[in-house]
């Protein structure tokens, strides 16, 4: 087995996840589901670990994190931005508001900002469709955001870091 | 249950809580214990109302008043106006777009006139955090009656008899389903609901979820009943999370109240049901993908037969349904087949809950009857189109259906003629589009979410609707040329035929659909090298009309990218190397002196 780098808290975690699943193969998904909401994101060490833990290959849990959408393997921002790309969205000038983001953010989707604050990334649907188009940043809904609103928004964060983040803390 | 003499109903779906229903139910609470009149009004925070276009809405029971846009500082006034005086808030009553003249009531707002509401009967009416609620309104009445006076056979002959029909899109008679999977013979067997709602502009499973879990329970329960199951799993979108926190209480006090568990009832029948997430995969919508899926694997659709229904879950018998075909099983028990027949077309019996969203008046969450035309639906339920714009083409089915244009406004909605006219039923995503909407560009928008979706196992989907994609981006970007547009039509039926699953087989459907109707604005894009809807940036320049522009700064002012230079009261200029197309220029200008070409 290759060498494991993960903190020691990161191993424990891992380990009670998988054990509460019993150490079932079957229960691959559930797992990466509460791995990724403690640790934020799947790295390939992780990946290994869980294999490990669960008696399978890596190949196949790398093949199931790749495969949906909702794992990840970078790292999350403080603040993730999330552009809903539903139809509904879409039509109503979503496509517009998401490179508004990318040129302020000076990030591509899937990336995270050098600093850390934030990471672009598009959804499918968030449901609120009457309020097209909508943008989350965490758990907070925007809707009928337009362009010109963008570079507020990330302001409202950018300011609200330190304060936010002592908060947390 | 209560002595209130008034309800205060607030919508809690997930669009009216982004727009802060919550904070307005916390207000309402809290002014209500300021008036000491928390033991006269009861406030409910209920699913959705479908109304979202004027969320958030609060509407006052008994007498149906229906305010919209509400705010949490308007609710002092609701309570001093409305509950004390007995006098309506005019200012927060819906008005009809058209007269222009105030609705005091639901029951008289055209959005409902229409509408016929099965799967989403509770859907606004009740806490769906309260078991006794839905009790209150016939709740687990249906699967007392089945598991008390009818045997299996029986249930399954009632199902079958009213011609009910998979909501999920397929559309395979949910009797017919039922009554497979109980005749294969297993030691275990399961009943699953499909909750995995991936069509991107639709929520209506979701918004069943949140506004009436109990419904799929009972339903789920009565399916276990008479197919053999004793586990039932809900494989959700991880991406619903008040979907998933209501089902989680409903199961609990399901649980509770002895509905769920072992010997239900009395009757010796053992049922539980647990919840599976997805982790955001279209195509795990797709039956067998979702059995992978819950099995903790990557969520590959397989060949059938052999059908779930003989061999699913861990390879046994598994009988899976969508949330809204479950939401209205429970009805059809109570009222009976004959009365479920009697609403609907021909061949589809009942009512389907669309999803309306796009470029449409109201958008929001629908229910009608099968055989209702999609005038109906746009005009007389959706208010018609988006600022007085002209009508293009509807959407059904998501990426997997076609467009529906014009010509097909009178066509009677339901399974078969939307089939026959090139689209589908689908899950119930009815998109709506304007003239501003170019066809080629949403061709591509869909094909790139298959192309995403995709899960790679067969080559035409993984490979073919990635070639589609790259001559879809050609023809945008106006480097397309005639024979691309024959290899359009040729690759899309060769995909067609030779995908393994129907996420291929109906992948090229939103390309083939907007040729067939709309072959010119193809032309145009690579003959003329230009976009007749102005949406595809690469062949759309803004310049400024010398002769209408005033010089009032206003576009100059609101470019994104400092693109147009000029002086107060002078002609302005637009630097093409910096401009980036956004068009914010042009919806600015109130001279028209933006020339789009």
């Amino acid at each position: 087995m290759p060498k494991i780098k993960l903190s020691d808290t990161a191993v424990e975690t891992i380990r009670e996840v998988c054990k509460t699943f019993g150490n079932k193969e079957g229960e691959l998904i559930n797992v990466l589901h509460q791995v990724q909401e403690k640790l934020g994101y799947l790295p390939a060490e992780v990946q290994e670990m869980i294999a490990q833990e669960l008696n399978m290959s890596v190949a196949k849990v790398y093949g199931v994190v790749t495969f949906y959408s909702y794992f990840t393997m970078i790292p999350k921002g403080e603040f993730p931005i999330s552009i809903c790309m539903g139809t509904a969205c879409y039509v109503r000038g979503a496509e517009q508001v998401l490179s508004e983001f990318r040129r302020q953010l000076k990030v591509e989707v899937g990336q995270t900002t050098p600093d850390g604050k934030f990471s672009l990334s598009c959804l499918r649907c968030v449901g609120a469709c009457g309020l097209a188009p909508v943008i989350m940043v965490g758990e907070k809904v925007y809707g009928r955001v337009s362009p010109q609103q963008v570079k507020q928004i990330i302001a409202e964060y950018q300011e609200g870091c330190s304060s936010q983040s002592a908060k947390t803390a | 249950m209560s002595e209130y003499n008034m309800q205060i109903l607030i919508c809690g779906g997930t669009g009216c809580k982004a727009s802060e229903s919550e904070e307005i139910r916390n207000a309402f609470t809290e002014l209500l214990n300021e008036y000491g009149l928390e033991e006269e009004v009861q406030v409910v925070m209920t699913g959705c109302f479908g109304f979202c276009e004027k969320g958030p809405i609060v509407k006052m029971m008994p007498d149906n008043t229906f305010y919209v846009h509400v705010t949490p500082a308007d609710t002092e006034e609701i309570i001093k106006e409305h509950i004390v005086k007995g006098r309506q808030v005019e200012r927060l009553l819906y008005r009809d777009p058209v007269t222009k003249t105030v609705i005091h009531d639901s029951k008289h707002m055209d959005f409902y006139k229409k509408q016929i509401r099965i799967a989403l009967r509770n859907c606004g009416f009740i806490d769906p955090e309260s078991i006794d609620e839905y009790i209150a309104r016939d709740g687990y009445q249906a699967l007392g009656t089945c598991l008390t006076e009818r045997t299996p056979e029986q249930v399954i002959d009632e199902i079958k008899r009213s011609g009910l029909r998979g909501r999920g899109g397929g559309g395979f008679p949910t009797g017919l389903k039922w009554e497979i999977t109980a005749k294969v013979p297993g030691d275990q067997k399961y009943v699953v609901c499909n909750a995995d709602e991936g069509d991107p502009g639709a929520f209506m499973d979701r918004s069943i979820l949140e506004g009436d879990p109990h419904s799929v329970i009972e339903a789920m329960a009565i399916n276990g009943y008479c197919t053999g199951a004793t586990k039932g799993l809900v494989y959700i979108r991880a991406e619903y999370p008040l979907a998933i926190a209501r089902l989680k209480i409903a199961l609990r006090q399901a649980r509770e109240y002895g509905l769920l568990g072992t010997d239900i009832l009395g009757s010796g029948f053992d049922f539980d049901i647990e919840i599976r997430y997805g982790a955001g995969a279209f195509v795990c919508g797709e039956e067998t993908a979702l059995i992978h899926s819950m099995e903790g694997c990557r969520g590959e659709p397989t060949f059938k037969p052999p059908f779930p229904s003989e061999s699913g879950f861990l390879g046994k018998p598994t009988n899976v349904n969508n949330v809204e075909t479950y939401a209205n099983i429970p009805v059809i028990i109570n009222k009976g087949a004959d009365w479920f027949c009697t609403i609907g077309s021909e061949k589809s019996k009942g009512t389907k809950v669309f999803a309306l969203a796009g470029k449409i008046n109201n958008v929001g969450l629908i229910e009608v009857p099968m055989g209702t035309t999609l005038r109906e639906v746009i005009y007389d339920i959706g208010g018609g189109i988006r600022g007085g714009k002209k009508f293009k083409a509807v959407q059904t089915g998501g990426p997997s259906g076609g467009l529906l244009t014009t010509e097909f406004l009178d066509t009677p909605i339901d399974y078969d003629n939307l089939t026959a006219a090139g689209s589908m039923m689908g899950s119930g995503g009815m998109i709506v589009m304007d003239e501003d909407d170019c066809m080629v560009a949403i061709a591509k928008f869909y094909l790139g979410f298959t192309v995403e979706e995709s899960c790679g196992k067969c080559a035409p989907c993984r490979i073919g609707n990635k070639r589609l994609y790259e001559i879809l981006e050609r023809i945008t970007e106006g480097k397309g040329t005639m024979e691309d547009i024959d290899r359009l039509q040729l690759l899309g039926n060769v995909i067609k035929d030779a995908s393994l699953c129907g996420l291929g087989q109906t992948s090229p459907n939103p390309v083939l659909s907007s040729l067939k109707h709309f072959r010119n604005e193809y032309l145009a894009h690579v003959r003329d090298q230009s976009c007749p809807a102005g949406q595809c940036k690469a062949l759309v320049k803004y310049t400024v009309i010398e002769d209408k522009c005033t010089g009032c700064t206003l576009c100059f002012r609101n470019c994104p990218v400092g693109a147009i230079t000029g002086e107060k009261r002078e002609v302005h200029f637009i630097d093409q190397s910096l401009c980036i197309k956004c068009g914010v220029c042009f919806d600015k200008c109130k001279f028209g002196a933006i020339l789009v070409s």
